[in-house]
């Protein structure tokens, strides 16, 4: 390839990219604001947070408990090492509060319910449910897309909550039942160590998180090609691009929050 | 009632529609015909305000469906039914749920006028009894019979039918000829049919329209087509493979195409 079709291909890449950024961003803001504004669909809302939140709770809950367990053995062996076991409570609940919660719930909320969301736009797309939404003087955006963006950033939060408290108990199981922490140690420096900061933190990212992964998931769906091939592969897309872009955003939220 | 003027519509520099004029009359069924690619579905869209022309005019009763905001064009859509190639019913809803939907979605009534209007539209298109069943478990024809009855529950005073017959058995196929003639008949319902069957097409036309690449080549009663001395539009009613309209769809010689590569 000659130099110049390199830097043609690279300037067409560049520009359909930003193309694509800017169409999603008024994407995003359309669906918000047609969220906000009356007439409200507040029972597609409450369904979308039974799929998104609900739904999400078994493999949440199961992601905390372990996740919770390992860091009790991996903190008590680290600790140990310096003789500190006592603080293996302000450990694990420091590390899931700020970073594993909010990081791990989004990602299984990607692949368990975003995943979907793509797949569901996409077919509604290639079999015209959308352009008959639009056809019954329905607007498809406001209809599909928005319930679904309100739903990611409530949910999330609320299952970052329980993701903190489960894997704080799992820790509390291994660190505590198995391995001979004193209880008192576990929860008393706990409540010494962690901070409002650090909660408040966790908080945004999972609001953060939520958006990020409806808002893309919904965005790929939306514009998938409307053929098999187009939807499998917007699915695919939706769930690697939200997974990099929670990591990246964690980084940036932790760095900015810190 | 609906009038097209001069519609050009071109997606990246290739013409769908050239220059497309036509006029569809109040209270009568008029049948877009061509084969694949010929730009029938693309008109439908424009027509719609699915999609907006690279030029032209559009005219629905009074108004511009080109000029409109999207404010106005809901309002008029809800003067408009559309049937849709696949039915594109909502599978998550069922029978009775998505007859009811536009109902639920601009109408302020009462659980009974619902469930009344929604059994006259199943009756209308004989299936009443069916209104709990979920999409998936409804045959091809069947889940056009009710996508038929969601077009139609808000009354509208035009229906579009996108390929209505397309992928149907020969009798599923003529339950809905006769339910596009019979709603016609009754309700005095004005009918735009885009389809590629001809027989369907003579049998409930008052008015047909051929389009060959996005160009109108015909126009004009049933019997006018079935008497017309055009080569291609006998060829594409006869259904010849050779003829004016050829058979290879590459402009560049075979023999050169082969001794160049």
């Amino acid at each position: 390839m000659s130099l110049e079709n390199f830097v043609r291909s690279v300037g067409r890449r560049g520009l359909d990219l930003v193309g694509t950024l800017g169409r999603s961003l008024i994407f995003l803001i359309l669906s918000l604001f047609y969220g906000i504004t009356p007439p409200f669909k507040i029972r597609r809302l409450i369904e979308q947070i039974k799929f998104i939140g609900v739904k999400s709770l078994i493999i949440v809950i199961i992601t905390a408990v372990f996740t919770g367990m390992v860091l009790g053995l991996q903190g008590y062996y680290t600790l140990s090492k310096f003789g500190s076991q006592g603080l293996l409570g302000s450990a694990v609940a420091l590390s899931i509060i700020r970073e594993l919660g909010p990081v791990l719930t989004a990602l299984m909320v990607t692949g368990r319910a975003g995943s979907s969301i793509t797949a569901e736009i996409g077919i509604m797309q290639m079999t015209e449910q959308i352009k008959a939404l639009d056809m019954m003087a329905v607007n498809p955006v406001k209809y599909v897309v928005s319930p679904k963006i309100l739903a990611g950033i409530i949910s999330l939060p609320i299952l970052t909550a329980i993701f903190d408290l489960v894997g704080i108990g799992g820790g509390y199981l291994v660190g505590v039942k198995m391995l001979g922490v004193s209880e008192g140690a576990y929860f008393g420096e706990m409540v010494h160590a962690v901070e409002w900061v650090d909660v408040y933190g966790g908080f945004v990212k999972s609001i953060a998180f939520g958006l990020i992964v409806s808002w893309i998931c919904c965005f790929i769906g939306y514009f998938a090609r409307p053929t098999t091939e187009g939807v499998a592969e917007a699915t695919t897309n939706a769930v690697v691009i939200s997974s990099v872009s929670i990591l990246v955003m964690d980084y940036v939220l932790t760095s900015l929050l810190l | 009632m609906i009038t097209v003027e001069n519609v050009i519509k071109t997606y990246d520099g290739l013409k769908a529609l050239d220059d497309v004029s036509a006029r569809f009359e109040r209270g009568k069924i008029t049948v877009i015909l061509g084969g694949s690619g010929s730009g029938k579905t693309t008109l439908l869209r424009q027509i719609t305000g699915l999609e907006m022309p690279t030029s032209g005019r559009i005219l629905f009763g009074e108004s511009d469906v080109t000029q409109l905001r999207k404010k106005e064009l809901f309002e008029l859509r809800k003067k408009m039914g559309m049937l849709f190639q696949g039915g594109a019913l909502f599978n998550s809803l069922s029978v009775y749920e998505n007859i009811a939907f536009p109902l639920r979605e601009h109408a302020k009534l009462a659980e009974a006028t619902i469930r009344t209007m929604v059994k006259m539209k199943l009756e209308l298109v004989g299936l009443r009894g069916m209104e709990k069943l979920m999409p998936s478990q409804l045959s091809g024809g069947m889940m056009k019979r009710v996508a038929l009855a969601r077009s139609l529950i808000m009354d509208p005073q035009v229906v579009f039918y996108d390929e209505p017959t397309s992928g149907l058995d020969p009798i599923s196929a003529g339950v809905i000829d006769k339910l596009i003639k019979d709603l016609n008949a009754t309700l005095g319902v004005t009918s735009v049919v885009v389809s590629h069957d001809i027989v369907s097409a003579f049998n409930i036309a008052h008015k047909i329209i051929i389009l060959y690449f996005g160009k109108k080549i015909a126009e004009g009663t049933v019997e006018d087509i079935k008497s017309t001395e055009d080569e291609r539009v006998i060829q594409f009613i006869e259904g010849r493979p050779e003829g004016p309209i050829p058979f290879s769809r590459s402009d560049k010689d075979f023999f050169e195409d082969i001794l160049i590569s």
